[in-house]
């Protein structure tokens, strides 16, 4: 359930990529209260990855405020945003999620081999994997096989599993679908919305797929909250 | 469970990976294999001659002295008179002599004038004695028994006669006196296989007619008459002595060197062949430094191998960044990765080391008279084991450099 209180905000945020083609970000406003669903919908080269890597805290604003569960991230050294995103944020790309060569259990726990907290919320890591395995409809004998032998939309799921885990506040979805048949990706989110109210936490997922709307709490254009400008030097 | 996951990245890429792991592998085994047939050598050099508790001979340098009489190389500046050798042999601190006569050669390899003795008393290899493989020792004044590399060089067999020339590389050969194989010695990797063995008697009797080096013209005595003529020789070139007690090394040698009639010295084989060994021993030193070149080659080649590994590796790297690794985990993966290359490089390696030494030591053995004792690894070798992955550690912190710079860039998204 939404409650007032957010888990992100983005605040006069402005961040220049300098190279050949520098182009500026620029967020003047954004917020996603807590237990809400969220759909960011853009184009590819709307800046999306940009305010991604922003919430991440693999690169920083150069100026404004990005805050994620109260913390103002900018402000953390590189070390300590690396772990902040261990600890706060789970991750679902669009595909190539894993590591092909680990299996499946390697792969849900490895986000706890980074973050100290997550791991003490689960005791049992290998039961809680299995849970989550199960409860994303994953055969069981899967827990063991090289992740790289699965197909894609079990890979997905695995995915999801490993964002879950240790019930991080914000789970930040990158066109998980899109490498999807329409059939698996109704499934899939319909897995994540439940694991994802299940487990208590936010979803932002990102998409250029406008008919996902309706499944969402809300729905935000990415033109409305980031402009950008490119210039050729 | 990074150990884990750093081993299962190695195993997807097991082709690469494989061979730069052999390449390692066929390093370390040069190297150690270098190592081993080096202490061989060594051991197989101060084991040249043993049992034999000093070498008397005229007064020369030591090495020079160890040269002549036991390794054939060089000649004696002078001779040791009959007299003397009769009062070391009297000396009741001795407790065997044998008579050494040199100067003659048959083909390349050197002809030696001794006694019987001989076969009895040099020792080699830790004790080991001479056998004579085909035939038998010397019976008759004109018998010779011959080393196994001259038997095996000039194709000779037991009963082919033999003559034996005037001094070394000379055209003036004891044609009158011809010789007859009677024994072909086993192989023993000492200067032995190249020596022609006849008794000392016979040194004289082809040198009846000679004199001041040089054949008396128009005499030729006939080999009945020799037969018949006492044989003493009046100088012999250097003799092995062993002594009565170990304790009587150093008073016998005491006494040779102060013997008042002539000018002698006494050696003690043993730190005659190390003083020469330091000779010989530069050679080794480059050897030691071409194999670690090539263990080096090795390991810049696997260093190669992560650099072109990087770019594919992205994806893998950015999944890491996106959990929450820093980037620092990503070099820690990749030193650890090329930490297990080249661990498993130098266990196989030494695998293949003693898998070769096993198949190689009797060829070694027989082919070059080099025994390569197949034992636990010395402290130096493991040593070594461990260098060789330290360093596959250092070599890898400079490809894992640039993994932390393109983690960073890229973050979690990669663009492929």
């Amino acid at each position: 359930m939404p409650t007032d209180a957010s888990i992100l905000t983005l605040k006069n945020v402005r961040y220049r990529w300098s190279g050949r083609a520098s182009f500026e970000l620029a967020v003047p406003n954004f917020s996603v209260k807590s237990g809400e669903t969220v759909l960011l919908l853009g184009e590819s080269g709307s800046g999306k990855s940009t305010l991604l890597s922003l919430i991440c805290g693999t690169i920083t604003a150069h100026h404004g405020v990005v805050d994620v569960a109260g913390t103002n991230i900018s402000a953390l050294s590189p070390r300590r945003r690396d772990q902040f995103r261990a600890e706060h944020i789970g991750l679902i790309f669009q595909q190539f999620n894993l590591l092909p060569y680990a299996t499946v259990l390697d792969n849900i726990l490895l986000p706890l081999r980074f973050a100290k907290a997550r791991r003490e919320r689960v005791p049992a890591p290998n039961d809680t994997a299995r849970q989550l395995c199960e409860d994303l409809g994953l055969p069981n004998d899967a827990m063991n096989a090289s992740a790289g032998t699965l197909s894609v939309g079990q890979q997905q799921r695995v995915a999801a599993a490993r964002a879950l885990i240790g019930d991080p506040p914000l789970i930040i979805a990158d066109e998980p679908t899109s490498a999807l048949d329409a059939a698996t990706q109704t499934t899939f989110l319909e897995l994540l919305f439940e694991q994802s109210r299940k487990h208590n936490t936010t979803l932002l997922m990102v998409s250029h797929d406008a008919r996902l709307a309706d499944q969402f709490d809300r729905v935000v254009k990415m033109a409305d909250i980031a402009q950008q400008q490119r210039e050729a030097l | 469970m990074m150990l884990r996951l750093a081993y299962g990245s190695l195993l997807a890429r097991a082709l690469t990976v494989g061979m730069t792991i052999v390449a390692i592998a066929l390093s370390v085994a040069l190297f150690l294999g270098v190592e081993k047939v080096r202490t061989g050598a060594k051991a197989s050099f101060a084991d040249t001659i043993s049992g034999t508790d000093l070498i008397v001979g005229a007064r020369s340098g030591s090495v020079q002295l160890l040269l002549y009489s036991v390794f054939r190389i060089g000649n004696a500046t002078n001779n040791l008179t009959w007299q003397s050798y009769q009062d070391i042999a009297a000396r009741p601190d001795v407790d065997w002599i044998v008579p050494i006569s040199l100067g003659d050669s048959h083909r390349q390899f050197r002809v030696m004038g001794t006694t019987p003795a001989f076969f009895d008393r040099y020792k080699y290899r830790s004790g080991q004695s001479l056998v004579v493989g085909e035939g038998a020792r010397m019976n008759d004044l004109f018998d010779t028994v011959i080393g196994a590399d001259v038997a095996s060089t000039l194709g000779y067999k037991v009963g082919d006669p033999i003559v034996v020339a005037h001094g070394l590389a000379s055209f003036s050969n004891h044609d009158d006196q011809p010789f007859r194989v009677s024994g072909i010695l086993e192989k023993t990797g000492t200067p032995v296989d190249r020596t022609v063995i006849v008794s000392l008697q016979a040194i004289e009797a082809i040198h009846v007619d000679w004199q001041t080096g040089a054949k008396i013209q128009g005499q030729t005595t006939p080999v009945d008459v020799i037969r018949q003529m006492e044989l003493t020789p009046s100088a012999i070139t250097a003799a092995l002595v062993g002594t009565k007690g170990r304790f009587q090394v150093f008073g016998l040698q005491r006494a040779i060197n102060e013997y008042p009639q002539e000018p002698l010295l006494a050696i003690l084989p043993g730190v005659a062949l190390q003083e020469l060994w330091q000779i010989v021993g530069i050679a080794e030193t480059a050897l030691i430094a071409v194999s670690a070149m090539v263990v080096v080659t090795a390991l810049i080649g696997m260093m190669a191998t992560i650099f072109s590994s990087l770019n594919e590796r992205r994806r893998e790297m950015a999944i890491y960044r996106a959990m929450g690794a820093r980037p620092r985990v990503i070099v820690g993966l990749l030193v650890i990765e090329a930490s297990l290359m080249a661990a498993l490089g130098a266990a196989l390696g030494l695998a293949l080391l003693y898998l070769g030494l096993w198949v190689a030591q009797p060829m070694i053995d027989s082919a070059f008279g080099l025994w390569i004792a197949i034992d636990a690894p010395t402290m130096r070798e493991l040593w070594v084991l461990i260098g060789v992955v330290i360093a596959g550690a250092i070599v890898s912190v400079i490809p894992a450099i640039r993994a932390y710079r393109m983690s960073l860039a890229d973050g979690m998204m990669v663009r492929i």
